[in-house]
């Protein structure tokens, strides 16, 4: 890539950030150069921002109607999966998902709460809350 | 309190990490000689690790691997101490910086707020170096940052002791004696050859040239069902370890071919330069698929997966014959 090929498309998701990187100059030298961002880099990231998202406003609908628990919200939200959650909470996968159900998930004990609380870098109140 | 300390950019977090450490330990070693020098630069295809369920695909060798490589090559006294427990691993930072050490950090980017939201995905092998603290504030020299950044004692310890994989468990590390000039031309050698004999002759089909084979096979047979959303999440996943994750597949090799062009400036060997020309227009065609992929996630293009494949072993033929030749180049330096 050449130095003027650099892109500089401004991507939104760096918020203003720039990256480096090496590219070739006018003598043929390849140096250090700063990026504004790239459409395609935007594109991905975005795309994958938005599935987690979705996943998460999905969540927030089965918790409305009663049919998970707003851990699974939080965990969506926290850009998490169960295999994630459960390795950074300790648990067995199967005991994630059985603390998805909003009966089980009303009876977990405050230590259980405290650990996905810690895990997901959220207060023990928010965890039991929608927001 | 701070030691003197100037903070440098960089493309990639581990290279630049090392370079600035070097730097200021009075060896005056740019990031792509530090990532050309410990053989960095790699293609792995790994199904069987997941990343927010998709399969880990990486344009480099495994974290750890440049400060190892580094490490044996110029014959570094680094030392690496983890952690058992968060509490005993901000503890030891805090010695050590009161001590006046700069000092290395493995962390979870998700928990570093200092990056741009949108960027922070659960990804535990980000490198950065933390050069004083003030109050409850570390000051954090980030390479891939423009500036030196601020960081809270809790953020950091989150960071430092993100779960899942690749878990940093409080990695830190430092130098424990001055750094002196190698022998470039032997350590120059030693190094392409660990390179290409990487990328051409792994055992295993998923490393190297041949991973980039068996990932285009995969893409090959991507299934279009459910209007394709899938295959397209697929395609932009691979694109996204390609470009966002690091630095890129087309940055990677943009580095390795400066790696070359200062290699050759260093010894006087100047058949790396034509080398060097030609890796950066193989760096070309990997941005040219990201940009085909691009179009494709964002439907101005038809999903055509069969195409992207075809892209993906045009690489990988360009690859072979490029790696090849750096064999011979390697083999006909007389040193």
């Amino acid at each position: 890539m050449r130095e003027r090929d650099v892109p500089q498309e401004g991507n939104a998701t760096l918020a203003g950030h720039r990256k480096a990187m090496y590219a070739v100059g006018d003598d043929g030298k390849l140096r250090l150069v700063p990026s504004r961002g790239w459409e395609v880099e935007e594109i991905v990231t975005r795309q994958a921002v938005e599935d987690l998202e979705r996943r998460a406003n999905e969540a927030r609908e089965r918790v409305l109607a009663g049919a998970t628990s707003p851990l699974e919200y939080h965990m969506y939200r926290a850009r998490m999966d169960v295999a994630l959650l459960a390795q950074a909470t300790g648990l067995w996968r199967w005991r994630v998902r059985r603390h998805f159900t909003p009966r089980v998930f009303a009876r977990l004990p405050q230590r259980l709460r405290r650990r996905y609380a810690e895990a997901l870098g959220i207060s023990v109140e928010a965890l039991g809350k929608l927001e | 309190m701070a030691i003197a300390f100037t903070h440098r950019r960089a493309s990639h977090c581990e290279s630049g990490v090392m370079s600035s450490l070097l730097h200021h330990h009075g060896l005056p070693l740019s990031e792509p000689m530090a990532f050309g020098l410990a053989s960095a630069l790699a293609f792995a295809y790994l199904p069987c690790v997941r990343i927010n369920g998709q399969p880990l695909i990486a344009f480099r060798m495994p974290p750890r691997a440049i400060v190892k490589g580094l490490q044996r090559g110029l014959g570094l006294g680094i030392r690496f101490e983890t952690f058992s427990s968060p509490a005993s691993g901000t503890a030891r930072l805090d010695t050590l910086l009161d001590a006046g050490k700069l000092v290395g950090l493995q962390a979870g980017i998700f928990w570093l707020p200092y990056f741009p939201p949108d960027l922070r995905f659960h990804f535990n092998a980000h490198n950065l170096l933390v050069y004083g603290r003030d109050g409850d504030d570390y000051l954090v020299s980030d390479p891939v940052a423009e500036a030196p950044a601020r960081c809270a004692r809790k953020d950091l310890e989150k960071a430092r002791f993100a779960k899942g994989v690749l878990a940093p468990r409080g990695l830190l590390y430092y130098l424990t004696s001055q750094p002196s000039a190698p022998d470039w031309a032997r350590l120059g050698t030693r190094a392409l050859a660990r390179t290409a004999n990487i990328m051409l002759r792994t055992p295993l089909p998923l490393i190297g040239v041949r991973g980039i084979e068996m990932l285009a096979r995969r893409v090959e047979r991507l299934p279009l069902d459910g209007g394709g959303d899938r295959a397209r999440l697929y395609i932009g996943h691979i694109v996204r370890m390609q470009e966002e994750i690091g630095t890129g597949g087309a940055g990677f090799r943009f580095m390795y071919a400066t790696f070359l062009q200062e290699l050759a400036g260093k010894t006087g060997y100047t058949a790396l330069n034509a080398l060097a020309t030609r890796l950066v227009e193989i760096g070309d065609r990997w941005q040219e698929f990201a940009v085909a992929a691009a179009r494709m996630i964002r439907r101005r293009d038809a999903l055509t997966p069969p195409a992207l494949a075809e892209h993906l072993r045009a690489i990988a033929r360009d690859e072979r014959l490029f790696f090849q030749e750096l064999h011979r180049v390697q083999s006909a330096w007389a040193c």
